[in-house]
């Protein structure tokens, strides 16, 4: 019964499929799969953009959206209105074709990346075996559109937002790429769902394998929400879009759906990339405790992405944003360095796991955490004192 | 401890944390006031556009103004515009016929009421102005300005106090004065500063 529940979407799928002749089997499998994904997600997009007002809100001591519907929960039906219903300003100046294409840029890689997630046991569109890869490659293609976006509306902020945005996200890019390579280091996999399978079972029969209760994987999962929130261009890096000095950005000339179009795509890709950092190191669609691995593993799977989501919001609200050269700093003096280390660390984990002795596992954590803490505490050291940096020191103000 | 870097991050997400829980259970976090349903109540100090008082019921009769354009000169922008009352042979009177303000071009200076000799212009505390109409509708009449003196003294009952007890005394005193020449007349009848004289 449960094992039926687990497959649900799985076997209804088949079961569709199978109802059609076989000729267009072949074709109509890939609409299902690219259906659903567009539906649950935009339908999760719609949530996220209430939940997060409602979060930020209340993060700030405010009370959010509580006016459409009961406690605002109609929000995002009268904000979807107002952006269908706002008049498609193109600038005069603007290249026309290319300021239309660049929402439809942002959007497609985003999606084409979802295609090798795996949302649940077998529950994956295309089990491709350098789906990592794969994910990585489409997920750059967000890049060129904000550039297009940035380039085409003729606007000096759009192009300095662009600017920024294409600085940030190949700078952060790296780190991205690199914290994802420990684990494909230690799974010898770049398939999601075998590394999701990876990280099957659990110690002592309690505490689950994930790569998150490593040293290596902690720091790489935390390195990796960083350059994700760098990459998504969410707050504390939201530099391209900085309101306060460049007004949005790439975004300044778009109205009404194209807008959505972008913010669409900022927050699919939001979710991609937290996917894909709960395929890499929480365990995917696993449970997290042995006696609750009966509820259905796209339950754990949404519950883990909600948690993200979380995560983020509360990151939002609570951080100022940087400034170019700090971002800069951050991604290739602190965060590149260390991220290097964390890879070597993986490698000494992955070599030492033949130890057997009393102990070993104890032995293995601290020295990897001992590694991966004193890098952090002298990169840290070394940016705080470097000259021009540190504390500082307001002549007038005190 | 508070020197290991991050430790910042983390008492700040520690921080908004707590404003996350407290504000479903400490109402007194939220400072927001949730307008059209609940308002601030309003400040004695607080000014928006000026009005025109009256005493007793009614405001044709009972208005302090004496229309002696001294507002209509001081205002900075210009917008009183003020219409004296002329009797049948054109006589003017101490009256308005017309009292216009701008209230789309006034900006709350009080000077109007600084000037006013007569205590006759005092500012409204109304903010709920908007309308549809942005010529008419903002161009508020004699009619419209007239406020009984009981409203102003809700509205700045401090200040009110002061005008009223003002006003008393200096009522008084031209009764006393009116009453002493009054008495002044039926005593000795006033004879021609020429008669003195041999
Ligand atoms: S408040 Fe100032 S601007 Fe308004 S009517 Fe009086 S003097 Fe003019
Ligand atoms: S409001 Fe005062 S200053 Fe203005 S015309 Fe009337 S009496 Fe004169």
């Amino acid at each position: 019964m449960m094992e039926t529940l687990d497959q649900l979407f799985v076997l209804l799928k088949r079961w569709v499929v199978g109802e059609f002749p076989a000729a267009w089997r072949l074709w109509l499998s890939p609409l299902i799969d690219a259906g659903a994904i567009i539906g649950v997600f935009a339908g999760l997009f719609a949530v996220t953009t209430l939940l997060e007002r409602k979060g930020l809100g209340r993060l700030q001591n405010r009370m959010g959206p509580n006016r459409v519907g009961p406690f605002g929960v109609l929000q995002p039906l009268a904000d979807g209105l107002k952006m269908l219903t706002k008049e498609d300003i193109v600038p005069r100046a603007a290249d026309r074709v290319v300021h239309f294409l660049a929402p439809i840029a942002m959007v497609t890689p985003i999606l084409l990346a979802y295609a090798v997630l795996p949302f649940g046991r077998n529950l994956v569109a295309v089990d491709f075996d350098a789906g990592l890869l794969f994910f990585f490659a489409v997920g750059a293609g967000t890049e060129l559109a904000v550039f297009m976006a940035g380039w085409s509306s003729r606007n000096k902020y759009s192009l300095l937002g662009a600017m920024r945005g294409i600085a940030q996200m190949i700078s952060y890019e790296v780190p991205l790429v690199l914290s994802a390579v420990a684990v494909v280091l230690v799974a010898g996999s770049l398939s999601l769902p075998s590394i999701v399978d990876s990280q099957a079972g659990y110690h002592w029969g309690w505490l689950a394998r994930w790569h998150v209760f490593t040293p290596w994987g902690l720091a790489g999962f935390i390195l990796f929400l960083i350059a994700a929130t760098a990459e998504s261009n969410r707050s504390p890096f939201d530099l391209p879009e900085g309101e306060s000095e460049i007004i949005a950005g790439h975004l300044i000339e778009y109205s009404g759906f194209k807008y959505a179009l972008f913010f669409l795509g900022e927050y699919l890709g939001l979710f991609a990339v937290s996917a894909l950092g709960i395929t890499l190191f929480l365990g995917g669609w696993q449970a997290p405790v042995p006696f609750l691995a009966w509820v259905p593993s796209y339950l754990w799977f949404g519950a883990k992405l909600l948690g993200c989501i979380a995560l983020f919001i509360w990151l939002r609200g609570t951080m100022p944003r940087l400034r170019t050269d700090q971002l800069m700093n951050f991604a290739w003096k602190f965060m590149l360095p260390l991220v290097l280390v964390n890879l070597v660390v993986a490698a000494l984990w992955h070599g030492t796991a033949a130890w057997g002795f009393f102990g070993a596992g104890a032995t293995r954590w601290l020295l990897g955490g001992a590694v991966l803490w004193l890098t952090y505490s002298a990169l840290s050291h070394a940016l705080f004192t470097a000259p021009g940096r540190g504390p500082r020191t307001y002549r007038y103000a005190d | 401890m508070k020197h290991t870097p991050g430790w910042g991050l983390l008492k700040g997400l520690f921080e908004t944390a707590r404003n996350f829980v407290g504000s479903y259970y400490q109402p007194g976090r939220l400072t927001t006031i949730e307008y059209p349903d609940e308002r601030l109540p309003v400040q004695e100090n607080f000014r928006n556009f000026p009005m025109l008082i009256y005493d007793g019921a009614d405001p044709e009769r009972g208005l302090r103004c004496v229309g002696c354009k001294i507002c209509e000169k001081e205002c900075p922008p210009q917008c009183i515009y003020i219409v004296l009352e002329r009797d049948r042979s054109g006589k003017v009177q101490k009256r308005p016929r017309l009292f216009d303000i701008d209230v789309s071009v006034c900006m709350s200076c009080q000077i109007c009421v600084e000037v006013c000799p007569f205590d006759a212009i005092k500012m409204n505390t109304e903010y709920e102005l908007s309308t549809g109409d942005r010529f008419g509708a903002l161009l508020l009449r004699k009619a419209e300005l007239a406020k009984p003196n009981e409203y102003y003294r809700r509205l700045h009952p401090t200040e009110a106090a002061e005008v009223d007890a003002r006003l008393a005394a200096a009522a008084q005193a031209k009764a006393a004065a009116q009453a002493k020449e009054q008495a002044k007349l039926t005593a000795k009848p006033a004879k021609p500063a020429w008669s003195t004289q041999p």
